[in-house]
């Protein structure tokens, strides 16, 4: 680690000192890459890889690295193969044949929005014209305006099914900790008594079929040898299962870990990690989110299924052509993937619709949003028929209520959210300075080792405590449970009535006071409440599958149930107040706990992600009540002002920042009032911009300065005099064309001219030919003048989704900006480290 | 929920033979799979009591669940008000199906893990005898596989065949996830 960071630190130091300006190649890289590959120069590293990737076209019959994995290729060898396979049409000569690469980008870097768009509006272009030729291509037209939905519909199948497979076993798994079903061993807890007549009211999940751990064992499901068997079976199933999913993560696929959601925010905005959503991510992260859901760690699988659902998007993408070769168009149907993930995962598909567009999506136009609608149709619609749970229900919590709430009773909701701001703040503060830690001190060098403690320590705390022993979405679901006569569990414990058959109208538990069950399963929520704040907070972000929002919701429901029994309470005992005067009368049914869980849960999740459209019509979808809507969203409002004065990033924000990532955060406002010319590269006592010549340049010239430098573009200009803007040329592209045509085309050497021009100028007859790259030439680039404030400067890097733009002076070429410069300038006003932007 | 029964009736009086050997099958096909399931709340001196029946949707009310009926003649009513019947369905096939298939693709991944982490260096070590094994141990253990499979890779070059290309595959596959794993556990600059 350390050396990493000292590597990191010659590097920008070299910068400095060599005074680069304009695009730097990722200072991560080159900087920390050289510690795998065997190269230390760094910046030869990357010239031997294209080098390396070119030579693998030339033979492509044993394995062409074109056809097969696609977003996958990652490696070394094959980076440059890249998933594009053909450059956009309107560049490649037509003489020429596409180069493969050229278009595409590397790992760890940012996609041109503009680029990709133009792309696929020529590639549409170039189909509506010819579909009126032949029926053939009228057919493949026809398919490819297609190809969108019936992607949509493939998505919203796989994760459909993908969820409630997990949830099956993710449900039998975390049984398995208790016990074993007899009958047969796939059965789970409830699914094994789900015939026996054997159970009773007050143990209604206890049958001769389901044994224990200690009944097996020992014979005996009493007495303290039997707690102690059972207690010491929890533990070793809890670490056995956490340590096969961080082994399997350690060994197939690192990038399983974690939530998911920071990356793929960041994915959405136009980065490039690949593999993060490729097969084997895939496979890992359902099996371990599994493993992991049910080693009893606080921990849910809400997050990860977002994380899921966009593997499956990105796999099913290799079907169509259309969606291969374009990252725009790809991220529009990632963006649909996290509507469903979160679809599947809550039983809501509005409310993962909205969660897509308010939290994670960057660019999400009225198609995605339709296709979005589409995709989390069919997903629950996939996962309803698969019906996980036996009771036809999306989710284990659901919650099913209609009693009515007072106004009055509004005030108490805003406690709740004010509640919910400030563990939101407070969350993400301790979270983000473990996760630092976690990253910076020898603590981030024992990751199995870090999961088996955290996990031994959960399970060997929550074991005797049964409201931290059942699974999160178990809690949640008994939390938002009201009372009525039917339920026996301890927090209906309430004494009963004293006239027992007089007031048998209905079922409803109203209006008595707190028995004994009642009061132990309080304090047992009060030290849960603690437990969970606490675990929560070094849980997140270990090396395992980990969602947030369970977790978040199970802090805020327990709050909110124990405001709410306080509340009954209190209403109970002081009927004569004026405040309970008139609407809680004595008899009546007026202040329903559950529904105060509910509103707590919100107001902890909207704390914790700051989101809050999507989240009320999230719990709105879980409760189907309407009448919840006002206190929901006066929580979620409260909970985000105080989470806001704290704090203006949500847990997934903080995450992105932590991690360099480089994103462009869309809600935040710039208000600065900096110049263009002050961010741009380069600098004032910088050399002068590394631009190539529209003709003039000998091929050798060319490689001397791409060498030389670090950048991935180079400004084209018509001559070093005028410096008059042309175009702009990728690195990469440049690259890979030079090296191909001097294997290919005939003649080309060093001493050959790299033309732009159109047509190319006549030369000698004894001078070998000119190597022609209008092909590879970007036109169009972006241009703004060097006193454009910075502001606007920004909101065009956003709403385009640029990923560098061009710096005039009169007309004339004078720098370049790129999103780089503007995340390091943004995280210098906000006294950050500029250098903590580790990523192009 | 204070009615007792939150399953509609429906007009049974259209129902044909057809109608009902379909639903004969289709309950004989699951008969385990569904379950009627009353919950009774106390009453004067009963206990609270769950029923559970197989029956079908329309007969999910407690009159035909709650057996034997616990209350008298003109308190059946009273008893049943309280009551609430849930129909439920589920498929044990898809339960067991994904059981196992979780089990065995788990399996798998662990044998697979275990060949490649415990096994293969010996295998390896076998091949090639012991000259490399001490040029390679030089290396960082990591490398050491992958040292290994270029040789491979080499030596078999001049017959390429579907072997060549798993095994050429899976070497790629390998170094992507060491270079993954790098990233994520040893310098974190990813997902941390």
């Amino acid at each position: 680690m350390f050396q990493f960071w000292v590597s990191l630190y010659r590097k920008y130091a070299a910068d400095s000192e060599r005074g680069f300006e304009g695009m730097e190649n990722p200072g991560y890289r080159s900087g920390s890459f050289d510690s795998l590959h065997q190269s230390s120069d760094d910046d030869d590293d990357e010239m031997v890889d294209i080098a390396g990737a070119t030579l693998d076209f030339s033979n492509t019959d044993d394995d062409p690295p074109l056809s097969s994995g696609g977003y996958e290729e990652h490696s070394s060898s094959s980076r440059a193969a890249g998933m594009n396979g053909n450059g956009p049409s309107k560049f490649v000569d037509p003489l020429e044949d596409p180069l493969p690469g050229v278009g595409t980008y590397e790992d760890f870097n940012t996609i041109d929005w503009v680029r990709e768009k133009t792309k696929d509006r020529d590639r549409h272009r170039e189909i509506t014209n010819k579909s009126k030729l032949s029926t053939v291509a009228l057919l493949h037209s026809i398919s490819d305006a297609f190809s969108g939905w019936l992607l949509m519909l493939l998505v919203g199948l796989m994760s459909g099914a993908l969820a409630g497979g997990i949830d099956i076993a993710a449900h039998w798994l975390t049984d398995m900790k208790e016990g074993v079903c007899l009958i047969g061993f796939w059965f789970n807890h409830e699914h094994c008594c789900w015939t026996s007549n054997e159970t009773t009211f007050k143990e209604r999940d206890q049958c001769p079929q389901w044994q224990s751990w200690a009944e097996l064992i020992t014979g005996t499901s009493e007495g303290p040898f039997a707690y102690i068997m059972n207690y010491l079976m929890y533990i070793f199933w809890a670490l056995l299962f956490a340590f096969l999913a961080v082994t399997l993560v350690r060994a197939f696929a690192p990038y399983a870990c974690g939530s998911g959601i920071p990356e793929i925010k960041t994915i959405l905005s136009g980065f490039i990690i690949r593999g993060y959503l490729g097969k084997w991510t895939l496979i890992i992260k359902t099996i371990t989110l599994v493993l992991a859901v049910s080693s009893g760690l606080s921990l849910g699988k809400e997050g990860p299924l977002v994380h899921v659902a966009c593997c499956c998007a990105n796999i099913l993408c290799h079907l169509f052509t259309k969606y291969r070769k374009n990252e725009a168009k790809r991220r529009e149907v990632l963006s649909a993937a996290a509507a469903v993930g979160v679809s599947v995962a809550f039983g809501a598909p509005i409310g993962g619709v909205l969660f897509s567009l308010e939290e994670v999506s960057y660019y999400f136009p009225l198609k995605t949003l339709w296709r979005s609608f589409f995709a989390a149709l069919v997903a629950a619609f996939t996962l309803r028929s698969i019906n996980p749970f036996g009771n036809s229900r999306l989710v284990l919590f659901y919650v099913e209520f209609h009693a009515p709430w007072h106004m009055l009773e509004l005030a108490p909701f805003i406690l709740l959210g004010i509640f919910g701001g400030l563990w939101g703040a407070l969350f993400i503060r301790a979270n983000i300075a473990w996760c630092r830690r976690r990253k910076t001190t020898r603590l981030g060098h024992y990751p199995v080792m870090e999961v088996l403690v955290v996990t031994a320590l959960t399970a060997v705390v929550a074991y005797p405590n049964s409201y931290t022993r059942m699974s999160g979405a178990e809690l949640i679901s008994e939390l938002f449970n009201d009372c009525s006569l039917l339920d026996s569990s301890q927090l209906c414990g309430y004494k009963p009535p004293a006239n027992t058959s007089e007031t048998g109208v209905g079922n409803s538990l109203a209006d008595r006071p707190a028995g004994e069950g009642l009061y132990t399963a309080l304090w047992q929520l009060a030290l849960a409440l603690v437990f969970k704040i606490m675990v929560t907070v070094i849980t997140f972000g270990m090396k395992v599958p980990s969602g947030l929002f369970i977790p978040s919701m199970a802090v805020g429901a327990i709050a909110g149930r124990l405001l709410g029994v306080g509340m009954e309470q209190l209403a109970y005992y002081h009927h004569d107040w004026f405040l309970f005067k008139g609407w809680c009368s004595p008899g009546a049914d007026c202040i329903t706990p559950g529904l105060y869980a509910m509103v707590g849960a919100a107001a902890c999740l909207g704390g914790v992600t700051r989101m809050t459209v999507s989240l009320v019509v999230i719990m709105f979808e879980l409760t189907g009540g309407l009448e919840y809507i006002v206190p929901l969203m006066a929580a979620t409002m409260t909970s985000k002002w105080v989470a806001d004065a704290f704090g203006r990033e949500g847990i997934y924000e903080a995450h992105i920042r932590l991690n360099g990532y480089p994103f462009l955060e869309p809600k935040e406002e710039f208000e600065h009032s900096s110049l263009t010319v002050d961010v741009m590269r380069p600098r004032r006592s910088d050399p002068a911009l590394a631009v190539l010549t529209q003709e003039g340049m000998t091929v050798e010239e060319v490689e001397a300065l791409v060498e030389s430098t670090r950048y991935s573009g180079f400004p084209v200009v018509v001559s070093q005099e005028s410096q008059r803007l042309v175009g702009f040329v990728f690195r990469r592209d440049l690259l890979i064309s030079i090296d191909n045509a001097r294997k290919r085309q005939e003649g080309v050497v060093g001493a050959s001219q790299v033309v732009f021009t159109e047509h190319a100028p006549a030369h000698a007859a004894d001078a070998p030919p000119p190597l022609r790259l209008r092909g590879i030439l970007d036109l169009s680039p972006f241009t703004v003048t060097d006193h454009t404030p910075m502001d606007i400067t920004v909101d065009i890097f956003r709403k385009l989704g640029l990923r560098q733009c061009l710096v005039t002076h009169n007309g004339r070429l004078l720098g370049i900006i790129t999103k780089k410069d503007i995340l390091k300038h943004m995280a210098q006003i906000a006294n950050r480290d500029p250098d903590s932007i580790l990523f192009n | 929920m204070s009615t007792a029964e939150r399953v509609h009736y429906k007009p049974e009086a259209a129902q044909t033979t057809e109608g009902a050997l379909l639903i004969s099958i289709s309950t004989a096909r699951n008969s385990e799979d569904i379950r009627c399931k009353c919950i009774c709340p106390p009453y004067r001196e009963f206990p609270g009591q769950i029923y559970k029946q197989n029956v079908s949707l329309k007969d999910c009310n407690c009159l035909h669940v709650v057996e034997p009926m616990p209350v008298e003649g003109k308190d059946v009513e009273a008893y049943c008000l309280r009551c609430e019947c849930k129909y439920e369905e589920r498929s044990s096939g898809t339960i067991k199906v994904t059981i196992i298939m979780y089990l065995s693709i788990l399996g798998l991944l662990l044998l697979y893990m275990v060949y490649l982490t415990l096994l293969e260096p010996i295998l390896k070590r076998r091949l090639f005898g012991h000259s490399q094994l001490i040029q390679n141990d030089d290396d960082v253990g990591d490398q050491q596989p992958f040292a290994n499979a270029h040789n491979v890779l080499s030596r078999s070059h001049s017959r390429p065949n579907m072997l060549n290309k798993v095994e050429h595959a899976q070497q790629r596959w390998r170094r992507q996830v060491q270079e993954q794993r790098k990233s994520v556990f040893d310098r974190h600059v990813v997902l941390s």
